[in-house]
C-alpha cells in the first residue's frame, strides 16, 4: 500500500515536471543518488561546464556572475573565463535565445535553470539533484527524435545530449514485459555504444559536479545559513538553560 | 508569532513587487522578486524564510492553543467571548496565509489560488460572479495578485490586530482559565486580589520566556536546516514561475490547511438539486465555524480535561487522530472512490461527530467533581 501510494506520487510529481513535454505515460526510473559536493574545485568544474554546455539555451538569470566569487574564484577568473554573454561582472547569467525562440526550435523554451536543482524534487524520497544527475546521465541515441536523442528519464526530452562529446553514445535496449494486469511494461537498459572523450567514471564525476554547481546555484545561501544556524542554536540552547534557572527560582515559593 | 510576521513582512515589502508581468529574462516580475530578496539583498534570505517558517509555525502555535483550550475547556462559560475572538482570528489567518500564498507567483501559488477561488462559484447564483469580484479578472491574473497583496499587507493584519486586541482585553475581563477549570475570580482575599491566582509579572513572564525560547530551537532548526520542511513549508512547485498554461496534476494546499481540504473532497453526493462542490465547500466552511458554537455544545458540568469523564476523553482523542488522518490525505492525490477517500470520508463524519453529538455525550459522561481551589 504504502509503495503503491509512493509510486502514484512519484508518477504524479513526475507529471507535474514533463507536463508540457510528455506525450506517454513514462514507467518509473529508479534515480540514482547524487554524489553532491560542496567542495568549490568541484563547483568551479561544475561552474565550468555548466557555462560552456548549458549557458546557451539555458539561462540563470537569478543568479549574478559575480556571485561565482563565493565558490572561490576571482573577479578576472570569471571574467577571463565564465563571461560569453556580457562584459558587466553584476550582470544575471542570461542568454541570448529568446523563449519565443526556443519553443520555435526545441518544441519547448528550454527552462531557466537558477532554481531547478529546488524545483525538480520529485519526491520525499528523491532530491532535485538525484533527478538531474540521473538524467544527464540517461540520454541515448533515437533517430526517431528530431534531435538523435532521447532520454530515459524524460522521455521524449526536447534537449539534445549536448555532453556527448564527453560520454560518448549510449543505445537502449527495450524489453517489454507482462505487468501481470494485461498490460506492458517497457522495461529499457543503456549501454555504452561509442565512448565519449571521458571514461565512465570521470563522466560521472562530471556530472556530479555541474550538479553540485546547479545545487549550490539554488541557493547559494545554503552553506551560510547552515553554520550561522549552527550558532544561533548553541546561543538559544544557552538561553534555554538560564530562562529555564530563572523560571524555577521565581516558582520555587509557589506549590 | 504576529509580530514576528509583521516585522519581516514590512521589509519584505520594500523588495517585492507584486506584478504578474514577465521580465526580460521572460520570468513574472513578482517570481523574480523573491529571488532578488533570497540573493541578492543583504540578509534578505534570512527575512523571507522568517516570514515563510513564520507562516507555518504560526498555525503550529495556532493549532496547539486551539488545544490545549479543547483539553481545559477554555471556551466555557465565562469565556464564550474570547473564544469567539479566537475563531475569528482563526478565520482572519486563513485569509491572510491564503493570500500571502499568491505572492511568489509560483506554479502551486497559481494555482492554488485558482482552485480556491473557484470554490466561491460554487455558491448558487451569486457564485461564478462572485469569484469573478474576487479575482478581479476571469483567470488569476496580474489583477488577483494585486489585490491580494493589498489584502495580505493592509487590510488582513489590520484586522487581526485588532482581533488580537480584542481577543486579550476579553481574557483579562475574565481572567485566564487554568487546568482545574477553577474560575480564580471567586475567591479574593481584603485586597481584592485572588487567592489562587499569582501576577502574571514576574511568574508567567519567565515562565514564557521557557516556552518561547524553546519554540524559538525548533522553529530556527527549521529555519537554518530545512526551510523547505521537506516540500511542506515550500512546495517543490512553487520554485517553478506560475503558468497559466500548465496545470499540475496534483494541487495540494500547504499542510495547515489540508485537514479542512480534505474535508471539502469528501463531501461527492450531490444534494437537493446542488452539487457536490457546493456542498463540499459548505462542509468546508462548517469544519471551520464549528469551533464557534462549542462554548454551547459541551454540556458537561466541569471545564478541564482532568475531571471530564471517559467519554469526553476519548470522544478528543478520536477527533485529534481524525485531524491529523485528514490532513495527512489532504496533501495526497484522491484515489476516485479507493481506500484514501474512504477513509477520508469516515474521519470527516467523525470530525463532525465530535462537535454534533457533544451536547448528549458531554452530559451522560460520568465527570469526577471539580475542586473548589486549585491543586498544586
Amino acid at each position: 500500500m504504502k509503495t503503491r501510494a509512493m509510486k502514484l506520487i512519484k508518477r504524479l510529481a513526475a507529471m507535474v515536471m514533463f507536463a508540457p513535454l510528455m506525450a506517454l505515460a513514462s514507467g518509473d526510473v529508479a534515480l540514482d543518488k547524487a554524489p553532491v559536493s560542496t567542495d568549490p574545485a568541484a563547483l568551479q568544474h561544475g561552474a565550468k561546464l555548466f557555462v560552456n554546455y548549458c549557458l546557451n539555451c539555458h539561462g540563470a538569470s537569478y543568479l549574478r556572475y559575480n556571485r561565482l566569487k563565493d565558490i572561490g574564484l576571482s573577479e578576472e577568473l570569471i571574467k577571463d573565463n565564465l563571461m560569453f554573454t556580457t562584459d558587466k561582472i553584476g550582470e544575471q547569467m542570461k542568454i541570448a535565445m529568446t523563449r519565443e525562440e526556443g519553443k520555435l526550435w526545441f518544441g519547448a523554451a528550454p527552462p531557466d535553470l537558477t532554481l531547478i536543482a529546488r524545483s525538480r524534487a520529485p519526491s520525499m524520497s528523491y532530491s532535485g539533484a538525484d533527478w538531474l544527475y540521473t538524467y544527464l546521465r540517461s540520454f541515448y541515441r533515437d533517430p526517431a527524435r528530431p534531435t538523435g536523442w532521447n532520454n530515459t528519464v524524460f522521455e521524449n526530452v526536447g534537449m539534445p545530449h549536448v555532453l556527448w562529446e564527453l560520454q560518448g553514445d549510449q543505445v537502449a535496449h527495450i524489453e517489454e514485459q507482462d505487468d501481470g494486469h494485461g498490460g506492458k511494461v517497457k522495461h529499457v537498459s543503456l549501454s555504452l555504444d561509442k565512448p565519449g572523450t571521458l571514461s565512465v567514471e570521470d563522466y560521472d564525476k562530471s556530472v556530479a559536479d555541474l550538479v553540485s554547481f546547479m545545487v549550490w546555484m539554488g541557493e547559494p545561501v545554503a552553506e551560510k545559513r547552515k553554520s550561522i544556524g549552527v550558532f544561533v542554536l548553541i546561543f538559544l540552547a544557552g538561553l534555554f538553560v538560564l530562562s529555564y534557572a530563572l523560571k524555577k527560582n521565581f516558582w520555587k515559593d509557589i506549590h | 508569532m504576529l509580530v514576528i510576521q509583521i516585522v519581516t513582512g514590512i521589509f519584505l515589502v520594500m523588495h517585492y513587487k507584486p506584478d504578474a508581468s514577465l521580465n526580460d529574462a521572460g520570468v513574472p516580475v513578482a517570481f523574480a522578486a523573491v529571488e532578488y530578496i533570497m540573493r541578492d539583498v543583504p540578509g534578505g534570505w534570512l527575512i523571507r524564510y522568517l516570514h515563510s517558517t513564520g507562516a507555518s509555525a504560526f498555525f503550529v502555535v495556532v493549532y496547539l492553543h486551539m488545544f490545549r483550550g479543547l483539553l481545559y475547556g477554555s471556551y466555557r462559560k465565562p469565556r464564550e467571548l474570547i473564544w469567539l475572538f479566537g475563531v475569528a482570528i482563526f478565520l482572519a489567518l486563513m485569509a491572510e496565509a491564503f493570500m500571502g500564498y499568491l505572492l511568489p507567483w509560483g506554479q502551486m501559488s497559481f494555482w492554488g489560488a485558482q482552485v480556491i477561488v473557484n470554490l466561491f462559484s460554487a455558491i448558487p447564483i451569486i457564485g461564478p460572479d462572485l469569484s469573478i469580484v474576487i479575482r478581479g479578472d476571469f483567470v488569476v491574473s496580474d489583477a488577483t495578485l494585486n489585490r491580494f497583496f493589498s489584502f495580505h499587507v493592509i487590510a488582513v493584519p489590520l484586522v487581526l490586530i485588532g482581533l488580537v486586541v480584542a481577543h486579550i482585553v476579553a481574557l483579562h475581563e475574565v481572567g485566564s482559565n487554568n487546568p482545574d477549570g477553577v474560575e480564580i475570580k471567586k475567591k479574593k482575599d481584603a485586597n481584592g486580589i485572588p487567592l489562587d491566582g499569582i501576577p502574571f509579572h514576574p511568574y508567567y513572564s519567565v515562565k514564557d520566556m521557557v516556552g518561547v525560547v524553546g519554540f524559538l530551537i525548533v522553529f530556527s532548526a527549521v529555519l537554518f536546516f530545512a526551510p523547505e520542511g521537506g516540500g511542506y513549508f515550500l512546495e517543490f512547485n512553487n520554485f517553478i514561475p506560475a503558468d497559466p498554461l500548465k496545470t499540475p496534476p496534483h494541487i495540494a494546499p500547504v499542510w495547515y490547511f489540508t485537514p479542512f481540504y480534505s474535508i471539502l473532497r469528501a463531501v461527492t453526493y450531490p444534494l437537493f438539486g446542488l452539487d457536490a462542490k457546493f456542498w463540499g465547500v459548505v462542509a468546508m466552511g462548517a469544519a471551520v465555524l464549528i469551533f464557534a458554537a462549542l462554548p454551547w455544545l459541551d454540556r458537561s458540568p466541569v471545564k478541564s480535561i482532568r475531571y471530564k469523564g471517559p467519554i469526553f476523553k476519548t470522544a478528543l482523542v478520536i477527533f485529534v487522530i481524525c485531524f491529523c488522518i485528514l490532513g495527512y490525505l489532504g496533501v495526497q492525490p484522491p484515489d476516485n472512490g479507493g481506500i484514501k477517500d474512504r477513509t477520508a470520508q469516515i474521519c470527516s463524519v467523525l470530525y463532525f461527530a465530535f462537535f454534533l453529538l457533544m451536547p448528549w455525550y458531554s452530559k451522560m459522561d460520568s465527570c469526577k467533581p471539580e475542586p473548589e481551589r486549585v491543586t498544586s
